[in-house]
């Protein structure tokens, strides 16, 4: 399957002038407009490079992926990320939200150059959200000058001072820090990885746009978070995201709503729904026993329907949500543990922690995209 | 009725077309001088507010190296990887075959879009082809077509981009700067994040600045504006006593009429009401026509006061004028306060007119002695006033209050003058005719005293300005004999080439004298770094203004520095002080004189120089040369050494250039200064055609006792001469009082140099020439009316005699 959300910050969001409206799907583009947009007057003319994946490397079938060498970046694809969220609670089980990605997106097809040239684009999002207050931290960097990047052996991903580091990445610390806000979180698990979609080739509409996708659900957490009234000590658990592509989304696909979860008793569920509006959603799932193991679920075997919406940030948001999977007898409710995770960046998504409850109880996180 | 008091008023333009005339054009001439003025400040600023928004409208902190020499790129990353959020920024000029431009190098992704230039945010232009090589430089139009040609990288125009101004991505800027791994600084932006390590921990050597105070170019370039500004108004009033001058004279005349109306049932507010909006209609006109003119000056002298803010200050002005709804408006707002000031004193006389006082019209404006010595009384507070302001008073505006109290005191003293002069020269009357001259003459002065204060006023501008640019220039040249002492100036282009270069001319010169200069930064400011050889060239020709004993062993030595008058005054620095450089303490050695630099500016000796500063480059050399042997040794540089021909420049031509950017300083000026005493010119004129009719009762007894016309013209005539060159004798003392103000007070705030003083009595007989030419054209009419008048009319004199 594959993991929309990252795109879906951009995807969703229409651009402020027209150009990039006919491709604004070409996934590359979408993260590398993000870049540009945030770093002021790019948006528009890198939107530009979005009209093909011509030039870059196209997911395929059946691939074989090669750990630790995947966990870097590929140059190759346009568009890659590193997604990681964390569900945790403080000593009185006070519930808290953490969100850390990086996203890579190349600029221009080819071999990298050195030094400013590199024409790579780096993005990172940090998030930390309590159930009333949502902090939100963004920054930018180009690659070939040692701002950003990843490196694999031993694990290393960063831009600024945030970073995911450690001698794995089974076995790593998380940090990262706004104005206001900051945590420090050691993450470990012994489990494996777990492909997604078909053994990692995660299809994303009936066009047969796709990605590489595989994750990390198993992470047992613990650290520090710091908040204005001070440092507070949680554990919990977190989920990675690893997905790379060139040109992940058919163009009418207009948002999408991306569910990770953690079921009591060990399973997870990673599900989505990329709304189109030129036709049928497109959904997707995977079901992952407690052992790691894989049950991808093709479309339509899911569904997720709107229970309530909110107001946030001027637009309606749906935040309680019943996720329906009848082949593993699943009929949750899924609701925000904050309505206001508004993640207020050069192209903003809603991205926080929710809770399950009904048949299966659980904690899990929710993006997003797309809602004008 | 009120269209019938209407007509009555206006019919008084019909009959005296000429009288309108003369009021539009004072109004007209009035608004163009003062709009002009205002087209060209207000030009200037958006350029620089262009120029100073290169990066952001709020100023950052900046961190640089110490000595002002480039920064490790590394230092940006291990910064950023910190926590620190800083842009990198490279800043320098780009010089090419097609002039030079500043180069602004940016990095996109970490600088706040709202730190770029309106015209870049939200726009296109920061694409792919901007990040990569080649990359792009993005310019105004003008600078864009300035640069064609040039081998840069591909140019991409966009309005609202400062003149003279290119950015570029941080990577391209390097390699355009030769840059390659450095940067000139780093911003810090807002909303840092927590746990940011102290910059010592990550950048240890490195250093944090406060956001620079204000624009650099506007703080520079503010007196400059001042000094426009001020010039601007000087003209405003001078047009303003012209206005005064017809509409006194068009009320006085209307009397009658006034009298009947009111007589006729219009009541007195109706009446004002009338007489206010026929002003507001005129000062309409003429405002508008006063715009079109300002347009027009302002346009033909915008050339060179970009030429002179980029000589003077490196501040880039475009060449056109654009045009802004504000600037009219203000155009059209001081034509209308301009026509209610000049007529504040005749509605009130409006206001209070009897409605039974008798028609006959007194003779304009026909003050008493009191009014004159209430005049003069009122002169004499604003003349302390002024010395009060030039003893305790400080800064640019303190200057300029000065100048103005000075001005208005001197111009409201002269009627009184006139009429002491005029009562001395009573004395010497022997014949009766002659007594009638003098006594008659006397009469006239307040009828004129309008027109001869505006003459002097434009007198005393003239000899201040003119005394003050001539003693500047004779400053100049001689001080630019001095600081030029070598007779060639070569740069080489790396320090290989600049030991094979001083190598290659040492046997050919007399002495090669090395240039070393770096940029650092004194008491918060920026400032250049010189080091000098220790060469009789220095010792017999540097402009020292003040120093200690042996002040070239002490620089030698390295137990002190130069430092140039501008910053010695900005600093209060004296010879024997100590002061704080990037690094060590040291003192002053000496001051010199650095005319034409708004910068400040330090020498040291070579040997502390290469301590100091080893980074910086060492390319720059002057030659010393037996007379006449410059130009061949040029040649041979270009042909057996090979250097190429734009590394070299003569001693002529730097010269040249130099007197060149300071004749155009003052070309604007001197602009000013014609159209100023033009006017005066004309307000004589106008005065005295209408005295000339309202005269007729006192010329025709002297007619009737047997005077011919042609006599009684000619006495006309002189009595103009007379009282010009009167005027002309009392401008000169106040023009260079001027003169003084401007050299010792204005420059020293506005440049920050003093300049010493020199008179040149030839120009003022030329002036006063002018002002006799002028004065004798004005009255050659009104003389030639009375050659020529009908005995008949001056007859009647007589028969109408109330």
């Amino acid at each position: 399957m594959k993991d929309d959300r990252p795109q879906r910050p951009w995807s969703g969001r229409k651009p402020p002038a027209g150009i990039f409206q006919d491709r604004r799907w070409s996934g590359s583009l979408t993260a590398f407009c993000v870049a540009c947009a945030a770093g002021g007057a790019l948006a528009q003319g890198f939107a530009g490079l979005g009209t093909d994946a011509e030039g870059f490397a196209l997911p395929a079938p059946n691939p074989e992926f090669d750990y630790p060498a995947d966990h870097g970046p590929h140059p190759d694809f346009r568009i890659e990320w590193w997604y990681v969220t964390a569900n945790l609670e403080d000593a009185n089980g006070r519930p808290y939200g953490v969100q850390w990605t990086l996203f890579r997106s190349a600029l221009s097809p080819g071999p990298s150059r050195a030094g400013w040239a590199a024409a790579q684009a780096w993005m990172g999002h940090a998030a930390l959200t309590t159930p009333e207050r949502h902090f939100v931290a963004e920054r930018l960097a180009r690659g070939g000058i040692g701002q950003a990047g990843v490196e694999v052996a031993p694990f290393k991903a960063w831009i600024d001072e945030w970073r995911v580091a450690g001698p794995r990445l089974r076995d790593v610390t998380m940090e990262a820090a706004g104005p206001d806000f900051a945590f420090a979180l050691s993450l470990e698990t012994d489990r494996p990885f777990v492909p997604q979609g078909e053994a990692g080739y995660s299809v994303k509409s009936q066009a047969g746009q796709a990605s590489y996708y595989y994750s990390q659900p198993f992470y047992d957490v613990a650290g520090t978070l710091t908040l204005p009234e001070g440092e507070v000590a949680v554990t919990g658990q977190a989920w990675l995201d690893r997905e790379w592509s060139s040109q992940p989304l058919a163009r009418t696909q207009t948002g999408w709503d991306w569910f990770s979860l953690h079921l009591d008793g060990g399973a997870k569920l990673m599900a989505f729904r990329l709304r189109d509006e030129a036709g049928a959603d497109y959904t997707s799932a995977t079901w992952i026993a407690p052992d790691g193991g894989p049950q991808p679920f093709p479309d339509g075997a899911v569904t997720a329907t709107p229970l309530a919406e909110a107001e946030v940030a001027g637009r309606a948001i749906p935040v309680r949500w019943r996720l329906e999977l009848p082949a593993r007898d699943l009929d949750v409710t899924v609701a925000a543990i904050n309505e206001d995770a508004w993640n207020d960046t050069a192209f903003p998504y809603w991205e926080g922690p929710v809770t399950v409850e009904g048949g299966h109880e659980g904690i899990g996180y929710l993006e997003m995209t797309g809602y004008e | 009725m009120l269209t019938a008091g209407l007509q009555a008023l206006l019919s008084h333009w019909w009959r005296h077309p000429f009288q309108l005339v003369t009021l539009l054009i004072g109004l007209a001439t009035a608004t163009a001088l003062w709009s002009g003025v205002q087209a060209i400040n207000a030009e200037a600023r958006a350029s620089y507010d262009r120029a100073a928004s290169a990066l952001g409208q709020t100023p950052r902190p900046r961190i640089t190296a110490p000595d002002g020499v480039p920064l490790e790129q590394e230092h940006f990353v291990a910064l950023r990887r910190a926590g620190w959020l800083v842009t990198p920024l490279i800043e320098g000029r780009l010089s090419t075959e097609a002039g030079s431009v500043r180069l602004v190098g940016i990095d996109p992704f970490t600088l706040p879009p709202a730190d770029l230039p309106d015209a870049l945010e939200g726009d296109t232009a920061l694409d792919l082809s901007f990040l990569t090589p080649p990359g792009q430089l993005i310019t105004s139009p003008a600078t864009a077509e300035r640069l064609e040609g040039a081998d840069l990288p591909p140019r991409l125009a966009l309005d609202g981009i400062a003149p003279g101004l290119a950015y570029a991505d941080i990577g391209i800027a390097q390699d355009l700067m030769d840059m390659d791994g450095r940067l000139t600084a780093l911003l810090v932006l807002d909303d840092q994040p927590l746990g940011r390590p102290p910059l010592e921990e990550v950048a240890p050597g490195l250093v944090l600045r406060p956001p620079a105070q204000g624009g650099d170019i506007s703080r520079l370039t503010d007196s400059f504006h001042l000094n426009l500004t001020a010039f601007g108004l000087l003209s405003f009033a001078v047009g303003l006593f012209i206005v005064r001058g017809a509409i006194g004279l068009a009320f006085e005349q209307r009397r009658p009429v006034f009298r009947t109306l009111r007589a006729l049932g219009l009541s007195t507010r109706v009446l004002l009401g009338l007489l206010l909006a026929e002003l507001l209609v005129f000062a309409l006109v003429a405002g508008t026509l006063g715009i079109a003119l300002g347009w027009l000056i302002a346009s033909l002298l915008l050339p060179d006061v970009a030429a002179t803010l980029r000589g003077l200050y490196g501040a880039s002005v475009e060449g056109a004028l654009t045009l802004r709804p504000a600037w009219w408006l203000s155009g059209v707002g001081i034509a209308v306060l301009g026509t209610l000031i000049a007529a504040t004193a005749s509605l009130w006389q409006v206001a209070r007119l009897p409605l039974l006082a008798p028609a006959q019209p007194r003779a304009w404006a026909m003050a008493s002695e009191r009014t004159m010595r209430r005049q003069a009384v009122v002169a004499l507070a604003l003349i302390v006033f002024a010395v009060g302001v030039g003893l305790y008073g400080a800064g640019l505006v303190g200057g300029f209050v000065m100048l103005g109290a000075l001005l208005v005191g001197a111009a409201l003293l002269l009627p009184l003058l006139l009429h002491v002069a005029l009562r001395l020269g009573a004395r010497t009357a022997r014949t009766p005719l002659a007594d009638w001259f003098w006594a008659d003459t006397r009469q006239q002065v307040p009828g004129l005293s309008l027109a001869l204060m505006a003459l002097l006023l434009a007198l005393a501008a003239n000899i201040g300005v003119g005394t003050m640019v001539s003693s500047f220039r004779l400053t100049f040249t001689g001080w630019l004999d001095q600081r030029l002492a070598s007779e060639l100036y070569v740069s080489s282009d790396d320090e290989a080439q600049a030991a094979a270069l001083q190598e290659w001319l040492a046997p050919r010169t007399d002495a090669v004298l090395p240039i070393w200069r770096a940029s650092g930064e004194i008491a918060g400011a920026p400032a250049e770094i010189y080091g000098v050889a220790d060469h009789p060239t220095y010792r017999d020709n540097w402009p020292i203004l003040a120093a200690l004993p042996d002040v070239w062993d002490l620089v030698a030595r390295g137990d002190g520095i130069l430092v140039n008058e501008q910053l010695a005054r900005r600093e209060d620095l004296s010879p024997g002080d100590t002061m704080a450089l990037p690094g060590w303490e040291t003192r002053v050695a000496g001051i010199y004189s650095d005319y034409g630099n708004p910068s400040a500016q330090v020498l040291v000796g070579l040997e502390t120089f290469d301590t100091r500063f080893p980074e910086a480059e060492r390319l720059d050399f002057g030659l010393r040369l037996p007379q006449g042997e410059a130009d061949a040794l040029a040649r041979a540089l270009v042909e057996e050494f090979g250097l190429p021909a734009e590394n070299i420049v003569d001693q002529a031509s730097l010269k040249a250039f130099s007197l060149q950017v300071f004749e155009r300083t003052f070309t604007v000026t001197g602009a000013l200064n014609v159209l100023t005493l033009t006017v005066a010119g004309f307000a004589i004129l106008t005065s005295l055609m209408t005295l000339a009719r309202m005269r007729l009762p006192q010329v025709a007894p002297v007619w009737a006792l047997g005077l011919t016309r042609a006599r009684l013209a000619r006495l006309e005539l002189l009595r103009a001469l007379l009282l010009a060159a009167l005027t002309a004798v009392a401008a000169l003392p106040v023009g260079l009082l001027l003169a003084w103000v401007l050299l010792a007070v204005i420059n020293v705030e506005a440049f920050g140099w003093r300049l010493p003083m020199h008179v040149f009595p030839a120009d003022w007989a030329l002036l006063g020439a002018l002002a006799l030419l002028a004065a004798g054209l004005a009255a050659l009419w009104p003389a030639r009316r009375i050659a020529t008048i009908p005995p008949s009319e001056l007859l009647k004199v007589f028969a109408n005699e109330r």
